[in-house]
């Protein structure tokens, strides 16, 4: 029997020639990964064990993107433990103020992680660097500890379900809008402990971005992974990019998936995700009576530059409607500056939108952006649990950098359309 | 190892969020953090909540975010145990690295109801509501997660095997 992409990379650093589903297995890791919240908890556990070293000074990242520029006192120590093990253990990818972003499109652009490559990341959304062909999973503190001590993991391998995907996006959609219908589809724990992978036309026909964006939020539909295959688009995005050579897995033509769903990019609409939770979608369209007090642009699933772009597109010219606050928030310092340099900073400033440093801040209801008790922010996050933005009385909606945008011009929640 | 207590009954779905929320993640101290457990679902659980109490949930307990610091609360609190239906993997794994007893077993999520009084068997799995009288049998750990629940959390086991080997 054959084995699925992320099998295969799981057998290669494994070092058997063949894995099923359901085996348990020890795997090489090529990049360990924390951040602010989860670092510290960590390093504690680290410590504790009486560990002397990292396994590899250059396998290890540790991004400061939570709650930095720190946002109180409490925030401003966790980043010191952080910032004083990677000194002390001569950590090489230790990104803090100035040089930080949001980890998932900080890591990927700056080329630390890459096709073919075994990760791990205390924080939920590492899944996201499937996009580049890896096999990437979020693990918690003590994991990541053991993980910077051995350069190892234990793993279950996982089963999967393949997404045969045809069709080109229509213009007013993007990647977000792909996995929300997913999401919707099959549940939040439609994928639970099994890897998600997408192939077909449709697949290769997708940018980047929007890869790096539906992978992110497999972790929604309950998955260990998303991962799409390697094609010209992975080639050219790592090319220049990445630090290590990418190493290119297929999966094999027999191998076996406990469900293949087909779908028709073509068919998607703009869809939004009601709370309180991301498998409660709808068409935008059938949403247009939610009033919103807040818009959010930003965050590890949409703070890249073709979602500046598309909030740019939006904005530009135009006012964002009477009452209602707009948070832009570019992923990383490269971002932010292409930003700055293209004019998008000016015309988002223009428009009364409020622009930010790299942070996730609002996404987990850290600060920039807290929302008060019956408040509703339609956002380009990944989560509208209670609580999640704030008061555990208020609301989130999930949905695309379009819709978002489109929705801070008239206050309620509405769909871009071309003009 | 076994635990024995009051039931807190909670729904599909428990998100981390909910656990333990995110606004309060600027510390790692545990005793800290336990004070808010649930306290956004649940705001009677950290007074109520007494040594050896079992949480008993439907599907997908535990999802969203990886942070360490859900389990951790639980614990803390003096939670002897959580049952489910099934558990979200991130929180599977954290529960099993830091020493929280959890048990799938989706007839005893179903049938055990609020401040029922159980007590569970790590060893055999097995879970008597003392309540109701009725026995309930969880699906058994894997034998290598057994071994790291034996040594106390995945960083012991480690050490152990440094030692072993």
């Amino acid at each position: 029997m054959g084995m699925t992409m992320t099998q295969k990379i799981l057998a290669s650093h494994a070092g058997l020639t063949n894995v099923v589903a359901g085996q348990l297995i020890n795997a090489k890791l090529d990049i360990v990964l924390g951040n602010d919240i989860t670092t510290p908890v960590a390093v504690n556990e680290f410590n504790k064990a009486g560990f002397q070293k990292v396994f590899d000074k250059d396998r290890v990242a540790i991004v400061l993107d939570h709650f930095v520029p720190n946002k109180d006192i409490k925030a401003a120590e966790q980043s010191k433990t952080c910032r004083e093990f990677a000194c002390s253990h001569c950590v090489s990818h230790f990104y803090d103020v100035g040089k930080m972003g949001i980890e998932h499109a900080l890591l990927p652009e700056q080329g630390v992680v890459t096709a073919g490559d075994c990760i791990i990341g205390a924080d939920s959304h590492t899944c996201t660097y499937g996009a580049l062909g890896a096999f990437s999973t979020g693990v918690g503190s003590t994991d990541m500890a053991a993980g910077m001590a051995t350069g190892m993991a234990w793993f279950k391998v996982p089963s999967a379900i393949k997404f045969n995907l045809t069709g080109r996006l229509p213009k007013n959609c993007s990647g977000k809008d792909v996995i929300l219908t997913i999401i919707g589809m099959i549940g939040v724990d439609g994928a639970l402990y099994k890897s998600m992978e997408f192939a077909g036309d449709g697949a290769h026909a997708l940018s980047m971005d929007d890869r790096l964006c539906i992978c992110n939020m497999a972790i929604e539909a309950g998955a260990k992974n998303g991962i799409f295959p390697v094609d010209d688009v992975t080639m050219k995005y790592l090319q220049g990019r990445s630090e290590r050579k990418p190493v290119i897995f297929e999966a094999d033509l027999d191998a076996e998936y406990e469900k293949v769903i087909d779908m028709d990019l073509s068919k998607i609409v703009p869809t939004v995700a009601c709370p309180h939770l991301p498998e409660n979608t709808h068409p935008a369209s059938e949403l247009h009576h939610i009033k919103v007090d807040q818009v959010v642009i930003g965050s590890c699933t949409n703070g890249r530059m073709e979602d500046m772009e598309a909030a740019y597109n939006i904005l530009k010219g135009k006012k964002v409607a009477d009452g209602i606050r707009c948070i832009i928030i570019p992923g990383t310092m490269q971002i932010l500056r292409e930003c700055v340099e293209k004019g998008y900073y000016t015309a988002f400033i223009d428009a009364g939108a409020v622009v930010s440093t790299p942070t996730c801040g609002p996404c987990l209801g850290g600060y920039m952006g807290i929302l008060a008790a019956g408040e509703k922010c339609i956002a380009t996050t990944n989560r509208n649990f209670v609580g999640r933005m704030g008061h555990v009385d208020s609301e989130v909606y999930l949905a695309s950098p379009h819709t978002a945008a489109a929705s801070a011009l008239t206050g309620y929640v509405t769909e871009y359309k071309e003009d | 190892m076994n635990t024995q207590g009051k039931v807190f009954k909670y729904p599909d779905n428990v998100d981390t969020d909910v656990i333990i929320p995110a606004r309060y993640l600027n510390t790692p101290d545990a005793q800290e953090l336990a004070l808010h457990c649930m306290e956004d679902i649940d705001t009677e659980f950290v007074e109520k909540v007494n040594n050896g109490d079992v949480m008993v949930a439907g599907w997908n307990f535990g999802c969203g975010s990886s942070r360490e610091h859900a389990p951790l609360v639980i614990k803390t609190c003096g939670t002897g145990c959580v049952i489910a239906k099934s558990f979200a993997r991130i929180f599977y794994r954290n529960a099993i690295n830091i020493g929280l007893p959890i048990l799938e077993c989706k007839e005893a999520a179903e049938e055990i109801n609020a401040n029922d009084e159980v007590t569970v068997d790590f060893d055999t799995g097995v879970i008597t509501n003392i309540t109701t009288g009725k026995e309930y049998k969880a699906q058994p750990f894997p034998e290598f997660i057994q071994s790291i629940i034996k040594c106390g959390g995945l960083l012991k086991s480690l050490k152990e095997g440094e030692q072993n080997g």
